[in-house]
């Protein structure tokens, strides 16, 4: 008896993996209907609701699939979703979170779309002249991360060419060397090398 | 090709090399979809603004926009609700399944990479990489397209104003109260719609 009543506190203190997947998808439901803002805002909320409300998981774990999650391409917000729901129920419970994510955003646009099409964009004045407004702001948004994720990578003289040469051949528009994916596979290849190379070398030295 | 396939195969790639979140998927994003006459330099602004002003991440919300259009751009036997409903199905599902199978599959490639270092050193690489990405997003849609649609001095003006005075907005903290608030993207939208319509609706 006084065995199984630790047990339960143990348990009731830690995670609670007995997620339904109806629970599951409403919380990720509810996730990707109320965060503006993608990625990063979402993380928080997701963190409040899985660690801390319905302690799904504990936050060293939640910190883990985070990791994870980042370091894989895609969209943030779903890979975390995959990765909870299939901690939790395997692969139906990461097809029923992510599912949940995508959903309130999918239904949203398509409500849009539906009614805002480019001909109404374009023919009535009072949309027009509104997104004529909105556009020039659009910019500005996008210049904003430019600065701070410059910031972040805590560029020097030594790497700061690779930004700007990067948004230079992309924005030039000349076919091949202005994808986006070569830069992408670049970029990680040659990160990897600069930390492979000197470790073959040295572990070279050691034979 | 089908468009459909075509679409699928955009997607596929975005969500591929989708490294970076949201704003540095935009130039993959803009290039695989406006390039091949999809939607217009406009509309995609556009589609960036409604994402802004509606939950969800951006690559989601362009993929159902695009999705949508998409097909009845390029075939106008396609522009009928139904055909866009698949288009916008059939785009979303295809920038999320590409991650979605990674995640499942690659958690444990990933776990044993991270303790070697390889994964970090990986996105060192693509730190700098991520932020000439967005730049680039951000020059191609400093366009007439964007900034002078009607061909004015005074409408080029105009632009630079507004996009100056919401680069100001977003960036930098105002004292409000004693306290240093920011002022939230989907305000600055709201404002320069609100300044579009009074420059130029009335």
């Amino acid at each position: 008896m006084s065995g199984n009543m630790q047990d339960n506190k143990k348990s009731t203190g830690k995670t609670n993996p007995s997620a339904s997947l109806s629970r599951l998808f409403l919380s990720f439901f509810k996730i990707g209907a109320f965060t503006f803002g993608g990625g990063w805002a979402m993380i928080s909320i997701i963190e409040r609701e899985i660690v801390d409300k319905y302690h799904w998981i504990e936050k060293d774990e939640f910190l883990d699939l985070l990791a994870i999650a980042q370091s894989l391409p895609g969209i943030l917000a779903v890979n975390i979703a995959t990765s909870v729901g299939d901690k939790l129920r395997g692969t139906k419970g990461s097809i029923v979170a992510s599912l949940g994510t995508i959903l309130p955003s999918f239904l949203i646009i398509l409500a849009i779309a539906i009614f805002l099409t480019p001909d109404m964009i374009k023919s009535n004045r009072v949309i027009s002249s509104i997104f004529m407004g909105i556009r020039p702001a659009v910019v500005a948004l996008i210049i904003a991360p430019v600065i701070t994720s410059a910031k972040a990578a805590k560029l020097t003289w030594k790497t700061v060419w690779i930004p700007l040469l990067v948004a230079l051949l992309i924005s030039i528009d000349a076919g091949f060397i202005s994808n986006p994916i070569l830069y992408i596979v670049l970029g990680g290849v040659g990160g990897w090398l600069l930390w492979w190379l000197p470790r073959r070398a040295a572990s070279r030295k050691e034979k | 090709m089908n468009i459909y396939l075509k679409l699928i195969w955009a997607y596929i790639k975005i969500g591929i090399f989708g490294f970076g979140g949201g704003y540095a998927m935009l130039s993959l994003v803009e290039k695989s979809v406006v390039d091949p006459g999809w939607i217009s330099e406009q509309m995609f602004t556009d589609i960036v603004a409604i994402s802004q002003m509606t939950p969800g991440p951006i690559g989601i919300n362009s993929a159902t926009y695009i999705g949508y259009v998409a097909p009845g751009e390029v075939d106008p036997t396609l522009a009928s609700p139904l055909f866009g409903i698949l288009g916008s199905i059939l785009a979303t599902l295809a920038v999320t399944v590409p991650s979605f199978l990674l995640v499942i599959y690659s958690s444990h490639f990933i776990r044993r990479h991270q303790e070697s270092g390889a994964i970090k050193a990986v996105f060192g690489g693509l730190r700098p990489v991520v932020v000439g990405l967005i730049a680039s997003a951000a020059i191609m849609l400093m366009n007439a397209a964007n900034f002078n649609p009607e061909g004015t001095d005074r409408q080029l003006w105009q632009s630079i104003a507004i996009c100056v005075a919401a680069f100001c907005l977003v960036y930098f903290s105002f004292p409000f109260k004693g306290k240093k608030v920011k002022i939230h993207p989907i305000a600055v939208i709201c404002l320069s719609g609100l300044a579009g319509y009074l420059l130029y609706g009335l």
